[in-house]
């Protein structure tokens, strides 16, 4: 997965030669100063996915662990997957992918207009500085606190309910609003938009406003604005907060149990019961294929964008 | 754009404006359900208004305690705080400089963000097992009294602090690039014209020139592992951080208390992110200050 960014890596390494070559105590400084970054990393992110892969070749039973290796576990990942009805695995991915498409879908038109308001509409920094310290406020809250707080609100007897009632609109409470599709999505929006306003808006602060104001003397509608100079120019925001949405989603596993009531599958949480019943490499072999999963679902998005050239 | 205010600032007004009412639904709701009457419930009528559930906190939570939690995650934030300044300065100041392998840690800082949490989390737990196992096949091979009694290197400073540092890394790493991309090289220059050796130079003119920034790295250093629960998840020892004993409360817990909970950690949120701030505009005073003073 190193590979993925790699286009910026090559970059990088060539603009950076020319200094490099000429200051060699410079460098040692710059190896040293970047070791400790590199050393977290190698620690707690290259190893621990490397033993994940092994571990999920390996075999295992009720006690241990043991290193012989197998292609079992992924046989169970995909167990009847080849049949005429879907297997559960491929049932838990497509809720999954769902929930990821309807975040999207919501987050995506939700995040641009708070982020174009933001950067075009508010002149004073210092008021988009205030506006911007607003929407983080919430996130000082814990995130599962955040979560268990829709209940008064959703509940059967919550307040969405009892004001419908009480304007006379619904005679029974609506069943659906809690431990519901429509609960898991309306957290996902809660929690992850902010992901999407932040990139989106530091594309859009970058664009040079005489590029509008030239399209807007040349006759360009306001719509037309918007879909040829803007939305273009604002391609690589828009991506970088869609990973970051679609990462958040695939891997979650615990706005789905708590909104869903338990009762909605996700990926993460197969991991996180596997892991709860020590079936080690049963789990490391669904976190491979969550792993490929979200990794080919981001490839065409990093493909497009030079990420350090955007910051 | 500076074209009279028309119908689409106020619909995105409005649109922002919905948006931030969704944000605070939520978070009011818990802070006033949190001073629910003694007699309330999980919902809504208040039942009178008390801090009946904030004395019941004080006492404990069934038979978690809660207390210790909100210790060790404030401390293990607080380490991660540190960390995450001082290593992602660094970082920073390395790329800026430009090394061979550049480009490949800044993929890993970039995988670090994508890789699901859960993956991540399975990971590192992983590793430590193994490395456990590792430790007993030794004992067991050499005999060693030292390590025969050897009971699990995961914890809270070695598996979590990894696990929370490959979550706040990333960004630490990202703010400091957006923050050196805008820093003026004449000031270094100028440092060094009139004499400054390297770390004079760091000190006394780089670091006080980003003191913002860095309060800002920091901070969200802080949040983020405060609040940090997927990679936490598979890669503590026996003692939790507090957002996993939350989680586990939410599914035993039937009253108010854990909205007292909830709003308590808001509130410590609150106290150290105010704090930074007021530190940041205090530092920001003293340097005009200073510079006026300077000028006279």
């Amino acid at each position: 997965m190193t590979d993925l960014a790699l286009p910026a890596a090559e970059t990088a390494a060539r603009t950076a030669a020319p200094t490099v070559a000429g200051r060699p105590r410079r460098r040692t400084l710059a190896y040293l100063q970047a070791a400790p970054l590199a050393l977290v990393f190698l620690a707690f992110l290259v190893v621990p996915l490397v033993l994940t892969g092994i571990v999920s070749l390996w075999e295992y039973n009720e006690y241990e662990i043991i290193p012989a290796l197998t292609l079992q576990n992924y046989a169970d990942v995909f167990d009847g997957c080849l049949s005429a009805d879907l297997c559960t695995t491929l049932r838990t991915y497509l809720s999954t992918v769902k929930f990821v498409a309807l975040t999207l879908a919501i987050t995506l038109p939700l995040g641009f207009a708070i982020a174009y308001f933001l950067a075009f509409y508010i002149r004073s920094g210092t008021v988009r500085m205030g506006l911007f310290l607003l929407c983080t406020i919430p996130f000082w809250t814990s995130n599962v606190i955040r979560m268990i707080s829709w209940i008064p609100l959703l509940g059967r007897n919550g307040l969405v309910n009892d004001t419908l009632r009480a304007l006379g609109l619904i005679r029974a409470p609506i069943e659906g609003l809690l431990y519901s599709d429509f609960a898991v999505v309306l957290a996902f929006v809660h929690l992850d938009t902010v992901f999407m306003i932040v990139p989106i808006f530091n594309s859009l602060a970058r664009i040079d406003r005489r590029l509008i104001e030239a399209a807007r003397d040349c006759g360009a509608s306001g719509a037309q604005i918007l879909w040829t100079v803007i939305l273009p120019l604002a391609k690589p925001g828009i991506a970088i907060g869609t990973i970051f949405v679609t990462t958040l989603v695939m891997g979650d596993f615990v706005t789905v149990g708590v909104m869903g009531g338990q009762q909605i599958a996700s990926v993460g949480k197969v991991i996180q019961v596997q892991m709860a019943y020590l079936q080690f490499p049963a789990a490391a072999a669904n976190a491979m294929v969550l792993l490929a999963a979200v990794l080919l679902m981001i490839l065409g998005l990093t493909r497009m964008i030079d990420l350090r050239r955007e910051l | 754009m500076d074209r009279p205010r028309g119908l689409a600032f106020y619909l995105l007004a409005g649109v922002f404006a919905l948006y931030v009412l969704f944000l605070y639904g939520p978070t009011l709701t818990i802070l006033a359900l949190s001073f629910q009457g003694p007699s309330g419930g999980l919902t809504f009528p208040m039942n009178g208004v008390s801090t009946h559930w904030f004395a019941k906190l004080w006492e404990g939570v069934g038979v978690v305690d809660i207390w210790a939690a909100l210790r060790r995650s404030l401390a293990l934030g607080l380490v991660v705080m540190a960390l995450t300044v001082t290593i992602a300065f660094y970082a920073g100041l390395a790329f800026r400089k430009g090394f061979r392998g550049a480009g490949l840690v800044f993929a890993l800082a970039v995988s670090s963000l994508i890789v699901p949490s859960i993956v991540v989390s399975l990971g590192i737990g992983l590793e430590f097992r193994l490395l456990d196992d590792a430790i007993k096949a030794l004992a067991a091979a050499t005999g060693w009294g030292f390590l025969e009694d050897h009971g699990t290197l995961m914890g809270l400073y070695t598996s979590a602090l990894g696990a929370h540092l490959t979550w706040t890394l990333p960004f630490g790493l990202l703010i400091m690039f957006a923050v050196f991309n805008r820093f003026d090289p004449a000031y270094e220059e100028a440092a060094r014209d009139l004499g400054a050796s390297g770390p004079q130079t760091l000190r006394h003119v780089v670091v006080p020139i980003l003191a913002p920034a860095l309060v800002g790295v920091a901070l969200f250093g802080f949040t983020l592992s405060f609040d940090e629960l997927a990679r936490t998840s598979q890669a503590i020892g026996g003692r939790n951080t507090l957002p996993l004993e939350l989680q586990g409360l939410t599914t035993t817990v039937t009253t108010p208390e854990i909205y007292a909970l909830g709003t308590m950690t808001t509130a410590v949120s609150a106290l150290v992110i105010g704090t930074a701030l007021g530190l940041t505009l205090w530092l920001q005073k003293r340097r005009a200050r200073r510079a006026m003073a300077g000028l006279r």
